[in-house]
């Protein structure tokens, strides 16, 4: 049986982070909207407020369940060396530390934000509101920590899903700064800026990053993974060599790169 | 939100801010009061015992 | 022997070896010797009311032994509320850490100037008070807040201060403190938050300044003519102090009388005077009285012709909706336009709200725009029935009583002033609405003299 594990597929808990990894990503951008449409009291007949802020409590509630799988899938796979404690300590760790870092901080605000949220009573209302708004930090960084370490992001759908997600939320932003415009000018105009340099930034970066060559070696996956022909046994990983599929070596430079 | 949540006993003025019905709830109506005191995002409401 | 408040006779006798109780009942009594000029000094203050009353045990129960003094003198707080000040100081004193004491002299009230008065003419009556007040509650500071506006008042009362390094005895340190302006920053809870380094702004959750105010110790919060009976009190007794004034409003009180007349001020009159009596003292009234506001913009309007029948106490002022409030009496003339002055100081009280209700912020914006409204003769419908509709809406609906008060304001002036409002609502500004104003406001407040009225 032993040796059925030590297959050179993916395991499962890979396609499980990768997807868990995705899912959280569109319900956080799901619970971010929510939250504007939340602050602005919209409503209608058939969605009073007392449900558009349920839901907006239940679907970050839910994002966060789905954070909680893609760290522990994450960690369990045995692909890439992320203990637990790189999962939410950011930038320790020795796989792609930068990028996987974010994904440690943004899950740590993500984390502050709902605690704050369940002891709300406890505090006082304005140190409540300017935590929350660590929201707005937790989503971008979110999104950087995707498309550094996510092994699909040259494929279409999960770069359809990036991108789009990414619209969502700059929309759900713009209708958050123009209530109430113009009071508190600079704040609001701060927040337009940061948006508007992110986005461009982004824009500009992601083909020679992300979507550019060799993304794999340049964004700081260990050597020892580099190259490989596949995935290694669930063992340790590192130099379990692969012979069984004997390939060309193109297609084993390819085979990190798609992750 | 707490209109929605006890409109037996929370009607919005024209602002939007709840006036308040102060008679005692029935034992029916009291759960119903407690999630719309803590719906309210500045914690302005309170459902409160009434002794004797 | 007078009898105290329970209807039996007891003899009270003076704790306090100062100057001993005084046989007979005159006025003035704070303003006594009051100067035409100037602060009166420590040693004036002295000579005019006697030694400040060390007490005959110097130990806690005998500096609290005051408390006991003021409660059967039945002495009321004097910034309007008029709750019990002996009340107030046990339970202060028996509250969790030491407690502090803080006198509000803020007087935001634009048509008061009884505290201004005291802080610059007779600032040792209110230094003495605060001081014994709080020896009697175990206090070892008092905290004096003025208003930042008050100009003169301020060195005065540093002055004074510094001359009483010379008194015998150890005394609580009393500080001199400043607030910002505003209506409803002299509130007990906005004084306190302003204290604690927050913002001038009234507070209503737990727990109130008796329990935890000030650096988190109890507080006692009395206006500064509270204070200063207390100075006399101490001094002469409380059958003394009850030789005057009513059973259940005893004593004298200082009111701050504005209007048409000869001599506009602060006077001292003993609770249950006439207001004739007062009017005469302040040289008579120079035009025909259209109304009168008693207890300030918070207060109540009572038409010119009832004015006769009046007395200056609570009891007395009831029947008609109003009572004293912190001692203040604005005659209206007939010259004045009752609209636009109504308008005009519904508008500044809007302005002055905390901003912290929704409610107040926006029920006395929209009080006030109404009352424009009318006054310009371009409302539309039933502009009355809006200012109806608008005090109900906005009564009791605010965390302090600001837009109560703005609503007793301008409904007691829907009431009085039906007739004006009417014209106005059909006919637009009258030839009056162009007047300098009569109701004062922080930018055009007369300059008056106190006097005293017996």
């Amino acid at each position: 049986m032993s040796a059925v594990l030590a297959t050179t597929g993916p395991s499962a808990y890979w396609y499980l982070t990768r997807s868990t990894g995705a899912v959280a990503l569109i319900l956080l951008t799901l619970a971010l909207a929510l939250g504007v449409v939340d602050i602005r009291r919209w409503s209608s007949e058939a969605w009073p407020r007392f449900v558009v802020d349920s839901l907006h409590r239940n679907v970050s509630l839910l994002a966060l369940a789905f954070l909680g799988l893609h760290i522990l899938t994450a960690v369990l796979d045995s692909f890439a060396p992320i203990s637990l404690v790189n999962a939410v300590v950011p930038f320790t760790g020795t796989y792609r530390p930068l990028w996987l870092g974010l994904g440690a901080l943004s899950f740590d605000l993500i984390v502050a934000v709902i605690l704050t949220s369940l002891l709300r009573r406890r505090m006082g209302h304005s140190i409540w509101r300017t935590i929350h708004w660590l929201t707005y930090a937790s989503w971008p960084i979110a999104l950087l920590h995707g498309l550094g370490t996510g092994s699909d992001v040259k494929s279409t759908w999960m770069l359809a899903i990036s991108l789009g997600c990414l619209v969502v939320v700059i929309g759900a932003v713009l209708v958050r700064v123009a209530a109430g415009w113009p009071d508190q000018l600079a704040r609001r105009s701060a927040a337009l800026g940061a948006a508007a340099i992110f986005t461009l930034g982004l824009l500009l970066w992601l083909p020679g990053g992300p979507l550019g060559k060799e993304w794999a070696r340049r964004s700081g996956t260990p050597a020892a993974l580099l190259g490989h022909s596949g995935r290694a046994s669930s063992s340790a990983g590192a130099n379990a060599a692969s012979a069984s599929i004997s390939s060309p070596s193109s297609a084993n430079t390819s085979a990190e790169e798609n992750r | 939100m707490c209109a929605e949540l006890l409109p037996e006993r929370i009607v919005l003025d024209e602002w939007g801010y709840p006036i308040l019905d102060e008679r005692p709830l029935p034992a029916e109506l009291v759960s119903h009061a407690q999630r719309a005191a803590q719906a309210c995002p500045t914690f302005a409401l309170l459902v409160e015992r009434e002794r004797g | 022997m007078s009898p105290n408040l329970n209807g039996t006779t007891a003899e009270l006798e003076p704790i306090f070896d100062g100057t001993g109780p005084r046989s007979a009942a005159t006025l003035p009594r704070l303003l006594e010797g009051v100067p035409a000029r100037g602060a009166m000094s420590l040693q004036t203050h002295l000579d005019t009311h006697g030694e400040l009353p060390t007490g005959r045990r110097r130990d806690r129960r005998g500096a609290a032994a005051l408390i006991d003094q003021i409660e059967q003198a039945g002495l009321g707080g004097r910034g309007g509320a008029g709750f019990p000040m002996a009340t107030k100081m046990r339970t202060v004193a028996a509250g969790r850490g030491k407690p502090i004491v803080v006198v509000n002299a803020t007087e935001g009230e634009p048509a008061s100037l009884k505290d201004r008065t005291l802080l610059e003419t007779l600032p040792h009556l209110v230094l003495d008070g605060a001081a014994l007040a709080a020896r009697a509650i175990g206090a070892d500071e008092a905290i004096l807040c003025i208003c930042e506006s008050a100009g003169v008042g301020f060195e005065r009362v540093a002055q004074a201060i510094a001359e009483r390094d010379q008194l015998a005895g150890h005394w609580p340190r009393i500080v001199l403190s400043s607030a910002p302006q505003g209506y409803v920053a002299g509130h007990e809870s906005a004084l306190v938050n302003h204290l604690n380094g927050g913002p001038a702004k009234p507070t209503f959750s737990p727990p109130m300044p008796f329990e935890r105010g000030v650096r988190r110790r109890p507080t006692l919060v009395n206006n500064a003519e509270t204070v200063a009976h207390v100075a006399l009190i101490a001094r002469h007794g409380p059958r003394w102090f009850r030789e005057l004034g009513l059973a259940d409003q005893p004593g004298s009180t200082l009111i701050t009388l504005s209007g048409p007349l000869a001599y506009p001020g602060v006077y001292e009159v003993e609770y249950g005077a006439s207001l004739s009596s007062l009017l005469d003292a302040a040289g008579g009234t120079r035009t025909r009285v259209r109304a009168a506001l008693f207890g300030g913009y918070a207060g109540t309007w009572v038409e010119g012709a009832s004015l006769p029948k009046l007395a200056l106490s609570n009891a007395h002022l009831a029947p008609y909706g109003a009572g004293l409030g912190a001692g203040v009496v604005v005659l209206l003339s007939e010259l004045a336009c009752p609209v636009a002055e109504t308008a005009r100081v519904t508008r500044w009280l809007a302005g002055e709200s905390a901003g912290q209700c929704g409610p107040c912020v926006h029920g006395l914006d929209a009080l006030a725009n109404t009352l424009e409204d009318v006054c310009r003769g371009t409302s539309q419908g039933d502009a009355m029935r809006r200012v109806d509709r608008l005090s109900l809406l906005v009564n009791r609906r605010g965390a302090c009583a600001h837009p109560d008060g703005t609503v007793r304001f301008v409904t007691s002036a829907a009431d009085v002033f039906a007739e004006e409002l009417a014209d106005h609502a059909r006919h637009g500004s009258c030839e009056a609405c162009e007047r300098q104003p009569e109701l004062p406001l922080p930018s055009n407040r007369p300059m008056t003299k106190a006097g005293s009225s017996s």
